[in-house]
């Protein structure tokens, strides 16, 4: 008995010192952060995300998340630079037929899958077809009837109608060509196990994924553009706290953070004396934040109170104070940035008079209490500062003017989700991407044909205005680029006096990288793009 | 009684509640609003009413409640957990991935927890009203109070931004992998500011308990007989009265299995760290049911584990238990 139990305590004294010599170890060692990289080596980048991807297959699978790896993985017809301008990548030209039917694109001859195998026209149209198919944006390639090859290195994409936004639709993070003969199997391409072993033919190759942890990207020594990419190796690390992202960063384990978007971590970010931000990166994204209206509810469904709650809204306040003037204000359905973005629409600039008077007009009288009314206001939980804050602070702001706003929270974005797509809300916090042309982002939001009840982000303030459909049906087909933005605008002006939607700011996402690294990716696509032309200038000091 | 009786019993009784966990963590799930195709959709920044409808003829979703739960358990019965929503991939294989960084975690806070907590108990418990045991009190009381996400929060803050000395991510140095002992030094750092975290929240029980039962046992007639036979302290502490403060910290310690279970999701979550607890917080808000269940029923299963084999321990420990005598 007490021999049992001797032997207890000592194994709970070894265990202790065991415990104790391991933590001090740990403690006491400590590996420098970051490490020195040769002017011969290209070395490594560690990126870290909260965004955890499904697989790596964007033909099939939108957002940020597969976009991040699947635009290193695979390359794609045309890439974008900073100012909107399509540049060559398979395709090392194209052209658009002058009726606006068909595009033909000059593949690359030297481009290689990362088995070896060439990249050719057969594989443009397969991944044309199967994006058509399968990829959420049903609209960016509705128009494709079918792709032509008459060679190995020419494909023709034949379309119902012209349809200008298929050149976007070409992006890196829209369009990644898949190698046929892997996925040409007769297995549903959602689910192929290629998906999380991808063969693609961009810049870097997956070499390992560690489910929820981490993913690697090394260089592919065979990519068809001379000299890249510069880096040997991107590791991203999933992390599921951006504080403790920051903090890596600060350390040097963590080299670069996509998607930021709070204020207070931007400016500490900027504050850091080893770090660069930019907000470039994120134009063809056009993420807007925005106060949505149930429009066939009363008495919402009065474009008078619409209106007024936007007069009383005051988005310079929201902007400026609450978000602290990082975030570019929006004015419109198309995202700042954007060249179709129009200006001259009404800016709702703040006007207490007038927000009272329209309610007057439409009959919601003040009563002896001074309320005229009370609504609900949602919001997606889990984003403060962009969803919650601007809520709180509009229940306050709407007083003024009568309103009692109370305000809804849901414990996470499928119960939010829930509510707002079966039309069980008055008014809601949304934020929502533009996605580069409006056909693919900007329409599902205005079509009377895209109210569909159970679906979130589609028409979901059931919004019916037969202009709008009408402008925005016409603009999808106008091939003359100055009619098209002629279009958008007289589009963007009636949506915006019908107000909908209050828009507020386009999300202040920003990239943030490591000083030392020179080719950041400060195009349309940003991250969401291959990364061959970043590389370290000064590497980092161990 | 036979202790491979009363053994058979207790797996008896595991294996019934097993089978209540997974109907009420079932029923549980599926009453939260939306369902995985609105956070596909979601994800997808919309989609179609076909796409979505087909996502729910998929996964089963378009049949009534009870034919899902029926078809659900049937499944499991034979050890299919099905696939997750989320990753397309078995459920089982996710698991076996994420338990050792769980068991890595929550063991390491039980045992710091435990050590650190008895010793300063045991301390304390020499001079009740001293200043050292005063501190304990406070010091203890705080860890145990603070929010465990705060707590962690200011650690990583403390060695991760003010004085750098620990990393504050994940559970291995993904720039520079390593192997054989690298590896395990690479792991052990990484470890170091979730395990303490955890750890803290418990330290509290563990001193008080200590320190109350060492108040106990050092008045009791027993370490006055052996103070009285003139052996030294460090051996009436450590061999006699140490003991008898022992048994309820290895009660509470198996019982406690559960909460650090708990107490690990938000953990991870700060940390990054990738085990289960993570999976269990992003399978809800993702509403991958067959990775949520299969998560909870197997951390039940550890839970449950972990109790019986208290329950042996303790057993062993306490001979009045063993025989029968209460």
């Amino acid at each position: 008995m007490s021999s049992t139990w001797s032997l207890r305590s000592q194994s709970l004294k070894t265990s202790f010192l065991r415990c104790a010599f391991s933590l001090a170890l740990a403690a006491s060692v400590v590996v420098p952060g970051v490490r020195a990289a040769s002017a011969a080596d290209g070395g490594t980048l560690v990126i870290a995300s909260t965004q955890v991807p499904r697989h790596f297959n964007g033909a099939v699978q939108s957002g940020v998340a597969t976009a991040l790896p699947s635009t290193q993985i695979f390359a794609s017809p045309l890439r974008y630079d900073e100012n909107w301008n399509p540049k060559p990548y398979l395709a090392k030209s194209w052209e658009v037929a002058p009726d606006g039917l068909s595009v033909t694109l000059h593949l690359v001859d030297n481009a290689v899958f990362h088995d070896g195998k060439p990249v050719t026209s057969e594989d443009v149209a397969f991944s044309i077809m199967t994006i058509k198919k399968n990829h959420p944006f049903q609209s960016m390639l509705a128009p494709v009837e079918k792709v032509d090859t008459p060679d190995k290195l020419t494909a023709i994409i034949r379309l119902k109608h012209p349809h200008p936004a298929l050149l976007l639709a070409m992006s890196p993070a829209l369009m990644p060509i898949l190698p046929k003969h892997v996925y040409d199997d007769g297995q549903d391409i959602k689910s192929h196990p290629a998906n999380l072993k991808p063969v693609g033919s961009g810049p870097y190759r997956l070499t390992e994924y560690k489910q929820g942890e981490f993913y690697t990207l090394e260089k592919f020594d065979k990519f068809f553009i001379p000299g890249r990419p510069k880096l040997d190796k991107i590791v991203v690390k999933l992390v599921s706290d951006s504080k403790a992202a920051m903090v890596s960063l600060e350390r040097g384990d963590v080299n670069a953070l996509p998607f930021i978007s709070n204020v207070r971590d931007i400016a500490r970010l900027e504050k850091m004396p080893n770090v660069v931000v930019t907000d470039k990166g994120y134009a063809g994204v056009g993420p807007i934040n925005w106060l949505a209206f149930n429009t066939k509810k009363k008495p919402l469904d009065d474009v008078r109170v619409r209106q007024a709650i936007a007069y009383a809204a005051n988005r310079e306040f929201i902007v400026g104070k609450l978000m602290g003037g990082k975030p570019k204000v929006a004015t419109s359905p198309i995202a700042p940035g954007s060249p179709l973005d129009e200006p001259g629409v009404e800016m709702y600039k703040l006007d207490l008079a007038k927000s009272q008077k329209l309610l007057d007009e439409a009959g919601y009288t003040k009563k002896p209490d001074g309320s005229r009314m009370t609504l609900t206001i949602d919001y997606i939980p889990g984003d403060e500062e962009q969803q919650r804050n601007v809520a709180e602070y509009l229940r306050s702001q709407l007083k003024q003017v009568g309103i009692n706003l109370e305000v809804r929270a849901a414990p996470d974005f499928p119960t939010w989700a829930q509510r707002i797509s079966n039309y069980d809300f008055d008014l809601t916090m949304d934020v929502v991407f533009n996605w580069g042309d409006p056909v693919i982002g900007v329409n599902r939001t205005y079509l009377t044909s895209n109210i569909h009840k159970g679906v979130i982000w589609s028409n979901t303030q059931q919004y019916s205005n037969p202009k709008v459909d009408e402008l925005l049906k016409a603009a999808a087909e106008e091939t003359s680029p100055e009619k098209r933005k002629a279009l958008y605008s007289e589009f963007q002006k009636i949506v915006v006096s019908d107000v909908p939607i209050y828009y507020v700011n386009a999300t202040p996402y920003r990239n943030v990288f490591s000083k030392g690294l020179s080719g950041l990716p400060t195009t349309i696509w940003g991250m969401m793009s291959p990364l061959d032309e970043l590389y370290w200038e000064t590497p980092p000091k161990t | 009684m036979n202790l491979a009786l009363h053994l058979l019993r207790q797996v008896a009784n595991a294996i019934g509640l097993l089978l209540a966990v997974l109907v009420l963590n079932f029923c549980l799930i599926h009453a939260a609003p939306g369902d995985p195709a609105m956070v596909i959709a979601g994800e997808m920044g919309g989609a179609s009413a076909d796409v979505m409808a087909a996502l729910r003829v998929k996964y089963g979703l378009d049949k009534s409640l009870i034919e899902q739960l029926i078809t659900y358990i049937g499944k499991v019965a034979t050890g299919d957990f099905g696939y997750s929503y989320y990753f397309n991939e078995p459920v089982l294989g996710l698991i076996v991935q994420r338990i050792p960084a769980t068991l890595y975690l929550v063991l390491s806070a039980l045992a710091i927890s435990v050590l650190i907590g008895t010793l300063l108990g045991v301390i304390s418990a020499r001079k009740p009203n001293g200043l050292f045991s005063q501190s304990v009190t406070v010091l203890s009381l705080a860890g145990y109070a603070a929010p465990v996400f705060w707590t962690g929060l200011m650690l990583l803050l403390l060695f991760g931004s003010v004085w750098p000395i620990l990393p504050v991510t994940g559970m291995t140095d993904v720039a520079r992998p390593t192997t054989g002992f690298a590896h395990l030094l690479d792991v052990l750092q990484h470890l170091v500011l979730p395990a303490t975290t955890l750890a803290l929240v418990y330290i509290a029980q563990y001193s008080r308990l200590a320190r109350v039962n060492m108040i106990d046992a050092l008045t009791a007639d027993y370490v006055r007989t052996a103070r009285a036979k003139g052996l030294p302290e460090i051996i009436v502490i450590g061999k006699h009265a140490l003991r008898n403060t022992l048994i309820p910290i290895v009660t509470v310690a198996g019982l406690q299995f559960g909460h650090l279970f708990a107490g690990a999701v938000l953990v991870e979550t700060v940390f990054s760290w990738p085990g289960m607890g993570r999976l269990v917080f992003d399978s809800i808000l993702r509403r991958d049911y067959p990775t949520l269940l299969a998560v909870l029923f197997f951390s039940a299963v550890l839970v449950m584990a972990a109790n019986i084999l208290t329950d042996l321990v303790y057993r062993l420990v306490d001979p009045r238990i063993r025989s029968g005598a209460r």
